[in-house]
């Protein structure tokens, strides 16, 4: 028996062929150049996670200049509680070496009760806890504690 | 086994009942084994990272150290850049109070930014903790699973990150993620969540919310060195992820997890 191809199957393979040819044109201009080469996404995408810039400095960046403040804290029961735990982001302060641009805490009962104030939820062996309502009553945490040495009280 | 006849294609299968049960046993122990490993895998880290050079990102989060004092909340808004207001957290904390009747009070003012205020007298009170809660990292997220243009993603690290050029804004990760750790951001308009500071971890540094913990309530570690401090901590408390039974492969592990938390 004589093959016979219907004559639509050429035309309908032209179809196919030019749609195809289409798709993986778009494909290749549509899809972003490292999709896929970890998984289905943009491994590009990582080193734009990488990019924001720092506002925290780091404990270890205040230390290069504040030695003596570390000598301070390191003989005390806030050594390991950071810089910026505190002072907040450092990273400004780290560049331009500026008084201003770090935050400089009051020492108010606010500030230090903020960790300190007694309250039934905080587990008594992790921090130490004062009842603000008793506690030497209308003076300031700052005047009689450093804030970086808190046991060595002031006068 | 089978003969065919001729009539109609309709087939005769022949076997013995001693054939019939010897398979059937086999394909009911098969199942069986299969399904146990499967569920126990979440015991393990889950998914067996890939590229065993990188670290494996597990946070470990200690209740009992938790003194809410919001730093971390603060500083991540600081960190990454996300408005004070509207009320959009990558990581807060929330208080607990379970009174003596047994019911939970749940709050978490403003995140926990401002500190917390005890609402329940205390003569009702029969105990309070605090619970940070953060992106859980799952090795098996859901949250990436639903995104329809691949812009959200496991990285080989293990940290769940966002491409934001990518991201369409859709809302369907917001809707998957069981424990509420996305939103989409008021200014970029796209999905936004904890990175755990990968551009800090990409530094050397720690995330931006365990560098101000004032006790260290907070750690993050390479899960696949058996010898880091959060594998040893790990092998040394019981630790619990939130929603086991949701099978996500959670890698923040609390310690000191009371029941009532959600």
């Amino acid at each position: 028996m004589k093959f016979y191809l219907p004559p639509q199957i050429p035309r309908l393979a032209i179809a196919f062929g030019i749609f195809i040819s289409l798709f993986l044109v778009l494909r290749h201009f549509l899809v972003p150049d490292t999709f896929g080469e970890y998984g289905h996404y943009r491994a590009a995408s990582m080193i734009d996670n990488a990019k924001p810039e720092l506002h925290y400095a780091g404990q270890d960046a205040c230390f290069k200049c504040h030695q003596d403040i570390q000598d301070k804290k390191s003989q005390d029961v806030h050594v390991d509680i950071h810089c910026e735990s505190c002072h907040g982001p450092g990273e400004k302060h780290v560049i331009s070496s500026k008084v201003g641009d770090i935050f400089r805490p009051s020492g108010s009962r606010e500030v230090c009760g903020k960790c300190h104030a007694l309250y039934v939820g905080k587990v008594k062996s992790t921090i130490a806890q004062v009842d603000l309502a008793k506690h030497n009553i209308g003076k300031n945490c700052i005047e009689c504690h450093n804030p970086h040495q808190p046991w060595e009280m002031k006068k | 086994m089978s003969q065919s006849t001729s009539t109609m294609g309709n087939e005769k299968v022949k076997t013995s009942r001693r054939k019939f049960l010897k398979n059937a046993s086999v394909l009911a122990a098969a199942t069986v084994g299969y399904s146990w490993l499967k569920s126990s895998q979440f015991l393990l880290h889950a998914a067996e990272p890939e590229d065993k050079s990188l670290p494996w990102y597990g946070v470990v989060i200690d209740i009992q150290k938790c003194i809410g004092c919001g730093n971390c909340a603060s500083a991540c808004k600081k960190e990454n850049d996300v408005p004070v207001e509207p009320f959009f957290f990558r990581t807060w904390v929330e208080q607990y109070t379970v009174k003596n009747d047994g019911s939970v009070n749940i709050i978490s003012p403003n995140g926990g930014i401002d500190g917390f205020k005890q609402t329940v007298p205390d003569e009702d009170i029969f105990k309070s903790f605090f619970v940070p809660k953060m992106c859980n990292h799952c090795a098996k997220s859901p949250c990436t699973q639903v995104c329809p243009v691949g812009a959200t993603y496991i990285s080989p690290e293990g940290v769940v990150l966002i491409d934001e050029k990518y991201c369409i804004g859709c809302r369907y990760c917001v809707q998957a993620c069981p424990y509420g750790c996305r939103f989409i951001h008021p200014v970029k308009k796209v999905a936004n969540k904890c990175t755990l500071c990968y551009h800090r971890l990409k530094k050397g540094l720690a995330p931006a919310c365990m560098e101000v913990c004032p006790t260290g309530a907070r750690m993050y570690g390479n899960l696949r060195d058996k010898d880091s401090a959060i594998v040893e901590y790990l092998k040394e408390h019981t630790t619990q992820v939130l929603r086991p039974n949701l099978n996500t492969g959670s890698k923040l592990y609390y310690n000191a997890l009371s029941s009532e938390v959600r």
